[in-house]
């Protein structure tokens, strides 16, 4: 495999992780909000308590995809930040404020109207970030980000705002609702609150359903080049074959409640929702005009940035596995222990 | 207001708030390790709860530094898309290794914060100083990206873009050493001054309370260190500007003709139409012997570089009399305490140093500001010295002033935001008020 096909797999793969983690981290802000029935007070204590000690994290492979994207293709990169200048600063705001609400509302837990605000701007600003990404994925598939020599020439706004760009945003949505419900039940301390999450799961599982479809109809005439590649590559047949298997398991397990491996299944339809995208899109990396080797970077810094990617890997999976492994489910957090 | 100004500006009002926090995510973890220690040493419940409450700062600090940090890593850009386009391969390198150690400092910093009760004593104090350490290497990091801007090395610029890339030589451009030193420096000396003018701040109103002076008694050691060595790394800093940015140099002095034996001169106003520096104070031969450590050595002038080259000399100047004039002091203050610590064999309480502790309280942030407006500045036109103008790399996309305006809004916010918290997290702990176990515990579940 060339340097910058594994780079290319590099980024993929970090996409892949934000999409897990930081998508479950963005599902628990859906769930805040939609908190509800005579158990929401728990269910509100259950989110901070699994996001707590993880949410920092989770969202650094948003981090280390911007690098590895800025370093391995530079030009992409500068497209990217053009084409898409508006919602990536949309975007960023949802972050910021859903970064800030979140930690201001734990460390300042004094029950007063001040933090109940900060839970809602956590949770709006949830809700709007998915969508803003999801719209950004489907520009950049759709073929509608036209390039010539290094200028952009679509425009700044005609790519994003397209009725395929919606159903993504959706999509993505739902299944970033879909996995921090799954997530949750595994995560609930008491059988009540786990059926809670249990049906959440359910329902909004359902609508990742509908939504895939939709995106698969408008996807004919919104991303014609994806539609052709995700009917015709054999490669891309068996992904989204793996897919539909996944989410029918998930399904499955959640129906006969057992969530351990309910939560495995999810992760995998998700992870392969993601890989299916970038497969479609092989080998651009902003369709139809860059492709990952013309915006690749020179073969040196290639090679170096593979380099520093395993330094990564040696320091940072050894540490994450150590963070997962203290704070396995634990001990029932008690609403009542809120202050 | 041209579209490129609204860039710069969204750029540098980004870096300024960032920065702040940055540099307690660098430094305050350190303190925070340093109580710990100590309240595991000698069992004092004083300690214990310096050490929380350090925690949740510097949770609350680096959660926006986090949040300020991603922006900036899409800001680079959103706003520099022919920068990022052309040399992101040259610097992909030290930001990578900045990610990597971005990451292990949350992944610690979790562990860290919630994990008192979960995990061994040992691997809890481990944790802490991972953070920090982490937290050092990120700041190392990125501030070669930084010194890369100012001394490009490492790649051939043609026509066609940017071949023969070198990513190691360009991590490493000349300076390196220089820059992340004082940088460094900075981020432990405006924490450390902060936290002692807090303490400081408390100890005038309630004299004598124990907590506040065993704060004072972490903070002081290391404020007085970094205020001491800076001057000496600064100097080492600005010896390497003088012989490798000559313009910049001339900018920080308001030095206008080339000259032997040129004077060092404090405070003024350039005044660029004239090349005069009225109400400056002038040292005979000064800038010589601090330069090039020769009374007689030649300085450059303004005058001797192409006009549209020239840095914002004025407010280049003024920043630069601000960072030395704060440093001056801090390094002053330091020198006294120390000598009356060594006097008196403990951390000197009298009533007129602690309102001097108190009064530099925000100087070392002030510096760290200033020092920075004073490499940023002085680095225009240019975002890559010598190959890249400010105005070439900026983005087409029309309309900045909306983007501006509605960061500078968020982050005022923001900073309110959070002084209005830290004041809450200090207030807890006055005297008379019981704030020991109420919001002394990390989190709260």
């Amino acid at each position: 495999m060339s340097t910058e096909a594994v780079l290319g797999f590099a980024v993929a793969g970090t996409f892949v992780l934000y999409a897990l983690f930081g998508g479950a981290d963005f599902g628990g802000g859906v769930w805040d909000l939609l908190a509800s029935g005579p158990r929401k007070k728990e269910q509100r204590a259950l989110i901070a308590h699994a996001l707590g000690p993880v949410w920092e994290v989770n969202h650094i492979w948003l981090i280390v995809g911007v690098v590895l994207l800025f370093a391995g293709f530079p030009r992409a990169f500068a497209v990217l930040s053009v084409a898409l200048h508006v919602p990536l600063t949309l975007l960023l705001l949802g972050i910021v404020f859903r970064g800030a609400a979140f930690t201001f509302r734990t460390y300042d837990m004094r029950g007063d109207a001040v933090q109940r605000q900060w839970g809602l701007v956590f949770s709006v600003a949830s809700v709007i970030a998915p969508l803003l990404l999801g719209m950004c994925v489907a520009a950049v598939v759709s073929g509608s980000i036209r390039v010539e020599g290094r200028v952009v020439v679509s425009g700044f706004f005609a790519s994003w705002l397209t009725p395929f760009a919606w159903v993504v945003g959706a999509l993505a949505l739902c299944l970033f609702a879909f996995l921090a419900a799954v997530y949750l039940t595994h995560e609930a301390p008491t059988p009540e609150l786990r059926e809670d999450f249990r049906l959440r799961a359910l329902g909004s599982g359902v609508a990742v359903f509908v939504a895939a479809l939709a995106v698969l109809l408008f996807a004919r005439q919104g991303a014609p080049r994806v539609w052709q590649g995700l009917l015709h590559s054999p490669f891309a047949l068996a992904l989204h074959a793996g897919t539909a298997l996944a989410s029918v398991t998930a399904f499955a397990l959640l129906w006969t409640r057992r969530f351990r491996w309910a939560r495995v299944a999810a992760a995998t339809q998700a992870g392969l929702i993601v890989l299916g995208w970038a497969a479609s899109q092989h080998p651009y990396l902003v369709v139809p005009d860059v492709t990952l080797s013309s915006a690749a970077a020179g073969p040196t810094a290639q090679r170096m940035l593979l380099v520093a990617l395993g330094v990564g890997a040696l320091t940072v999976l050894p540490s994450l596995a150590l963070l997962f492994r203290v704070f396995r489910p634990g001990p029932a957090p008690s609403a009542g222990a809120e202050k | 207001m041209t579209d490129l100004l609204y860039a710069r500006a969204q750029m540098g009002l980004s870096l300024a708030f960032h920065i702040v926090f940055a540099a307690a995510g660098v430094a305050l973890p350190v303190l925070m390790v340093l109580s710990d220690w100590k309240a595991r040493r000698t069992g004092d419940a004083d300690y214990r709860l310096l050490s929380q409450k350090l925690a949740k700062g510097t949770a609350i600090l680096f959660a926006v530094g986090a949040v300020s940090g991603t922006v900036l890593s899409f800001e680079l850009g959103l706003l520099w898309p022919e920068f990022m386009g052309q040399y992101g391969e040259v610097i992909g390198l030290p930001f990578s290794l900045e990610g990597v150690a971005f990451f292990t400092e949350a992944i610690f910093l979790g562990i860290y914060l919630y994990g008192r009760e979960r995990v061994s004593p040992g691997l809890h104090l481990f944790s802490g100083v991972m953070v920090a350490v982490s937290g050092a290497a990120s700041a190392f990091f990125v501030t070669l990206v930084n010194t890369f801007m100012n001394n490009p090395s490492g790649f051939t610029a043609t026509p066609g873009g940017v071949t023969d890339v070198e990513p190691l030589v360009a991590m490493f451009s000349p300076g390196w050493q220089y820059q992340t030193a004082h940088v460094l420096l900075s981020c432990y000396q405006a924490s450390a001054f902060a936290m002692a003018g807090i303490h400081a701040f408390v100890l005038l109103r309630h004299p004598g309370a124990a907590f506040h002076r065993k704060a004072l008694s972490v903070a002081l050691p290391l404020a007085c260190v970094t205020a001491l060595l800076q001057p000496l790394v600064g100097d080492l800093s600005a010896k390497h500007v003088a012989r490798e940015q000559p313009v910049k140099l001339a900018a920080m002095e308001g030095h206008f003709e080339t000259e032997r034996g040129a004077p060092l001169r404090l405070g003024g106003l350039p005044d660029v139409e004239t090349g005069q520096v009225p109400w400056g104070v002038e040292i005979p031969k000064g800038l010589s012997i601090l330069a090039f450590a020769d009374p007689d050595a030649e300085v450059k002038g303004l005058k001797e570089f192409p006009r549209d080259e020239w840095p914002p000399v004025a407010k280049v100047h003024l920043a630069f009399q601000v960072m030395v004039g704060t440093g001056s002091l801090m390094a002053l203050l330091a020198l006294v305490t120390l000598a009356l610590r060594w006097r008196r064999k403990a951390w000197p309480d009298g009533r007129w140093l602690t309102w001097a502790w108190l009064l530099s309280g925000p100087l070392g942030v002030v510096a760290l500001e200033a020092g920075w407006l004073v490499t940023e500045w002085g680095r225009q036109p240019w975002i890559v010295r010598g190959f890249m103008r400010t105005a070439d790399a900026v983005t087409p996309v029309p309309h900045l002033a909306a983007p501006f305006w509605t960061f500078t809004v968020v982050y005022l916010f923001l900073g309110a935001t959070v002084v209005f918290l830290m004041v809450r997290q200090v207030a807890g702990t006055l005297p008379g008020r019981h704030g020991g176990q109420g919001g002394g515990d990390a989190h709260v579940h």
